[in-house]
């Protein structure tokens, strides 16, 4: 019992080994690059966000169901769940008005 | 300026509408606006150190620290809401009766208190460190005038605080015989609702890799963007897109809550009806 126990929390935190690599995404200027993402639909991904502003800001999507807060000239990784096939738009929360873009699952 | 105000309201409101629920939980309980300014006060100082140290946290646990931190400090407030809860089930009838009589049962009524500080605490905190991080950006950049942020900031600050006193107000004319089974059942849900709330965050962090797929999606019907939608997700942790990890953590807090409120209550067997979410 013990073991299964063991076993069971051992796969929950696990850190997956991704089958896709990160997407990378530069956040310059307060814009992404590229700002339309597409990825396979029904798989997990991620997103390696490189913020080459000096201020941070917040990768925000109630549609991708993320928040991360990326600091200035640093990067992040944003790990997404499976998507159905669909857009999904997101934003740079802190420069909304320039940071948005759409992740297109197919 | 409307950018800061936007954001600065909506985490206002946020961290504000929890305050107004302890506030309205611990109604007659002595020396509780001094646990609640202990909770802002610690709430304000963490999050200025959060946003301070943004990029050493983010950078621990192989790149997953943010959303371990949100996650542990979530899951710390469901448990203080939960002890709370079920301690209020075993002493109802002295926190009714706390005006008249402060006794020893009202003074382990402060270790209820502290708990609720430190829920105020984690949600101005966990708020609290966007809107710092935002503004320090803004004012970082220079060419923004600085003073249409600060009245911005100011005015979102205030619309926020106005709109949680509102829902603080509403909750006292609930006559004070339900106020406390009310209360007991809006921090249950605010409870659950940071369970699943804190699974996401895991989950974004790479654990708990299981049930992922969306359960439903009803954000036709009402979208966690708009504002009731927000509301809806700080106060019972509504999602417009639930997955089935988190809807397994909002059930089984709901659940654990539930058990030992009733296991505490039968303890108490002369003890008030009053806080039973049940």
């Amino acid at each position: 019992m013990v073991r299964v126990i063991a076993a069971v929390l051992a796969l929950a935190f696990a850190t997956p080994a991704f089958a896709d690599a990160p997407i990378p995404v530069t956040l310059q200027n307060h814009r992404f690059t590229p700002n339309v993402i597409h990825v396979k639909a029904n798989r997990p991904f991620a997103i390696h966000l490189f913020n080459k502003d000096a201020s941070a800001d917040e990768f925000d999507s109630s549609a991708l169901k993320v928040e991360k807060v990326v600091s200035g000239n640093s990067d992040g990784i944003v790990r997404i769940r499976p998507l159905a096939p669909g857009k999904y738009p997101f934003m740079g929360e802190y420069h909304s008005a320039t940071a948005q873009g759409v992740v297109i699952a197919q | 300026m409307l950018a800061t105000l936007v954001i600065v309201f909506r985490e206002v409101i946020e961290a504000g509408l929890i305050v107004g629920i302890v506030l309205a939980a611990t109604q007659g309980v002595p020396r509780r606006s001094l646990w609640v300014t202990y909770g802002v006060g610690g709430g304000v100082l963490g999050a200025c150190l959060v946003a301070a140290f943004a990029g050493e946290l983010a950078s621990l646990f192989e790149g997953s620290g943010q959303e371990i931190f949100n996650a542990t400090i979530l899951l710390l407030a469901v448990c203080m809401l939960t002890w709370h809860n079920v301690w209020m089930a075993g002493h109802g009838r002295e926190m009714a009766r706390a005006m008249k009589a402060v006794g020893v049962e009202v003074s382990a009524g402060q270790r209820s208190l502290a708990a609720l500080a430190i829920v105020v605490g984690v949600a101005v905190l966990r708020e609290g460190s966007e809107v710092v991080l935002f503004l320090y950006g803004i004012a970082s950049q220079g060419g923004t005038s600085q003073s249409a942020m600060l009245l911005g900031g100011a005015l979102g600050l205030v619309a926020g605080a106005g709109v949680s006193a509102l829902m603080f107000l509403g909750l006292l004319q609930i006559p004070a015989g339900k106020l406390f089974s009310v209360t007991a059942w809006l921090i249950t849900l605010l409870a659950a609702g940071m369970a699943a709330q804190a699974v996401l965050f895991l989950q974004q962090g790479g654990y708990l890799q299981f049930l992922q797929s969306t359960l439903w999606d009803t954000s036709w019907l009402l979208s966690q963007d708009s504002i009731g939608g927000r509301l809806l997700h700080t106060l019972i942790g509504y999602s417009d897109a639930p997955n089935g990890a988190q809807l397994i953590a909002y059930l089984a807090t709901i659940a654990i809550i539930m058990g030992l409120t009733r296991w505490e209550h039968a303890r108490h067997p002369r003890g008030s009806q009053i806080p039973k979410p049940a």
